[in-house]
C-alpha cells in the first residue's frame, strides 16, 4: 500500500471525502480511538485534574473526544479544513485552530499540560514544498512545543515512521530542541499491532515507560489489549507467519514458555533432511 | 474561538515577530455556547491568564460581563466571580471575524469559529 504523505501534501489529501471516513469507517474510528487512549495513558496526567492539553494534527477530533472522555479540556490545530470542518460538525468540545504544526506552536509559555498526537507526526518527514526541510520543520514544532508545556509536561505522539531514517530524525530534532525521551515500541513483534510513539519528556531525564506485547509484561493493561488482541487474530490466516506470532505473543502474556521468534518462524519446511 | 484560547494565543510564529501577545480581536458574530462549569480547572487556569488581555477581550467582543478592572486576591472564595470567569473563558465563542497581530497588523480571520493561523512561504519563520 503506498504511504498517504507520498500522495499529496495533508491539507489537499486530506479533503472532504477523506474526512468522511473519519465518521463512517468505523474500523478505522476505533484504531484511531485505541491509539489517542495509549496515548493519553503514556501522558502520565496527574490523577483527579482537569488538564488542558493540545492535539497536534487533530483531524476530525477523534482523539480529541478520548481527552474529554478523561475530562479534560483539549485544543486542536490541523491543517486540513476539511477535516476540522468535520470536528464542528460533530460538535467536539474542543477549540480549534487552521495551521501548520511545522511552522511552530504559537502559544503562550507554560501553557499545556500535556501534548499528544495521533497518526500525524509522518506528514513532517516529508517536503511537500521546495521550500520545506523536515528536519528544520520538525525542530520549530519540537522548540516551539516545549516552550508552551508546563513544568514536568510530556508530550507523546504516535506515528508511522517509513523508515529508521525517519525515527532517528524526529528522536534527534526533539532531543535537539531539549527534550528527554525517545521512541517506544508497542507489539514490536507482531507486523500488525505493532505502533511507534515517541514520548518526550521536560525537565529531566526520566526512565522510558513499558511498551506493551514485550516481555516485560504490564499488568494493568493486558486485559484491554487481549480482547483487542484476540478479535484480530480470528481474522488472520491460520498457521500464517503473522497467526503464529500472535498466538506466541499470547502464550507469553499468560507467562507461558515460548520459543523465540525467528525468520524461520512460520515457514513452510522444506521436507528435506 | 473561545476567549479562553485568545489568552494563551500569540502570532510569534510569523517571521520577525518578537511576542506577538495580545492578538488584537475582532468579532463580526459571537455565539454563547453552554459548557459545564468546573471549578477546579477555572481556579487552575487563572494564574496561567493575562487578566487584563481578558478583561479587554471580553469588552471588545461585547461581553464584559461586569469583570473586575483587577483581579480581586481572596477570588477562590468568590463563587460569583469564578462562574462570570467561567462564562467568559469557556462559553463565549467567536465564530466570525479577525486576530490581528499586534507587531506587524497581520490579519488571521476567523471563519465558522476556526482562526486561521496558516502563513505564507515568505512569513515563516
Ligand atoms: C491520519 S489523520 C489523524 C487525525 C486524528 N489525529 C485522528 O486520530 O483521528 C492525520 C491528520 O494530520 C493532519 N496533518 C498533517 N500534516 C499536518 C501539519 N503539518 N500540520 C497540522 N496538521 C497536519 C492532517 O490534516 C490529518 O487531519
Amino acid at each position: 500500500m503506498s504511504r498517504p504523505e507520498h500522495l499529496a501534501p495533508p491539507e489537499i489529501f486530506y479533503n472532504d471525502d477523506e474526512a468522511r471516513k473519519y465518521t463512517q469507517n468505523s474500523r478505522m474510528i476505533n484504531i484511531q480511538l485505541e491509539m489517542a487512549e495509549r496515548c493519553l495513558e503514556l501522558l502520565m496526567l496527574p490523577e483527579e485534574q482537569t488538564c488542558l492539553l493540545l492535539d497536534l494534527g487533530c483531524g476530525s477530533g477523534l482523539s480529541g473526544s478520548v481527552s474529554e472522555e478523561s475530562g479534560h479540556v483539549w485544543f486542536g490545530m490541523d491543517i486540513s479544513e476539511s477535516m476540522l470542518k468535520v470536528a464542528k460538525e460533530r460538535e467536539v468540545e474542543g477549540d480549534l485552530l487552521l495551521g501548520d504544526i511545522g511552522n511552530g506552536i504559537p502559544f503562550q509559555p507554560g501553557t499545556f499540560d500535556g501534548a499528544y498526537s495521533v497518526s500525524t507526526l509522518q506528514w513532517l518527514c516529508n517536503a511537500d514544498k521546495s521550500s520545506h526541510k523536515p528536519a528544520k520543520r520538525l525542530y520549530s514544532l519540537f522548540s516551539t512545543l516545549l516552550a508552551c508545556l508546563g513544568r514536568n509536561a510530556r508530550a507523546v505522539f504516535q506515528f508511522y515512521p517509513e523508515n529508521v531514517y525517519q525515527t532517528d530524525l524526529v528522536v534527534s530534532q526533539a532531543r535537539k530542541a531539549g527534550f528527554f525521551g525517545g521512541l517506544l515500541v508497542d507489539f514490536p513483534d507482531s507486523t500488525k499491532a505493532k505502533k511507534y510513539f515517541l514520548v518526550l519528556m521536560t525537565g529531566g531525564a526520566m526512565p522510558m515507560p513499558a511498551a506493551l506485547g514485550t516481555d516485560n509484561l504490564q499488568i494493568n493493561y493486558t486485559s484491554k489489549r487481549e480482547k483487542m488482541t484476540k478479535g484480530r487474530a480470528s481474522k488472520l490466516v491460520k498457521k500464517s507467519r503473522e497467526w503464529i506470532l500472535e498466538k506466541k505473543e499470547r502464550r507469553r502474556r499468560q507467562g507461558k514458555t515460548t520459543r523465540e521468534d525467528t525468520k524461520y518462524t512460520g515457514r513452510a519446511r522444506s521436507g528435506r533432511f | 474561538m473561545k476567549l479562553l484560547t485568545h489568552n494563551l494565543l500569540s502570532s510569534k510564529c510569523l517571521k520577525g515577530v518578537k511576542v506577538g501577545y495580545p492578538l488584537r480581536i475582532v468579532a463580526k458574530d459571537v455565539k454563547i455556547s453552554e459548557s459545564e462549569y468546573n471549578m477546579e480547572f477555572v481556579l487552575k487556569m487563572i494564574p496561567k491568564l493575562d487578566w487584563k488581555v481578558l478583561v479587554n477581550a471580553a469588552e471588545q467582543i461585547g461581553h464584559g460581563n461586569n469583570l473586575p478592572i483587577e483581579l480581586i486576591e481572596d477570588y477562590e472564595d468568590d463563587e460569583e466571580l469564578l462562574k462570570k470567569i467561567h462564562h467568559v473563558l469557556m462559553e463565549v465563542e467567536v465564530i466570525n471575524g479577525e486576530l490581528i497581530c499586534p507587531e506587524t497588523q497581520r490579519i488571521f480571520p476567523i471563519s465558522a469559529g476556526i482562526p486561521n493561523l496558516l502563513l505564507n512561504e515568505d512569513e515563516v519563520s
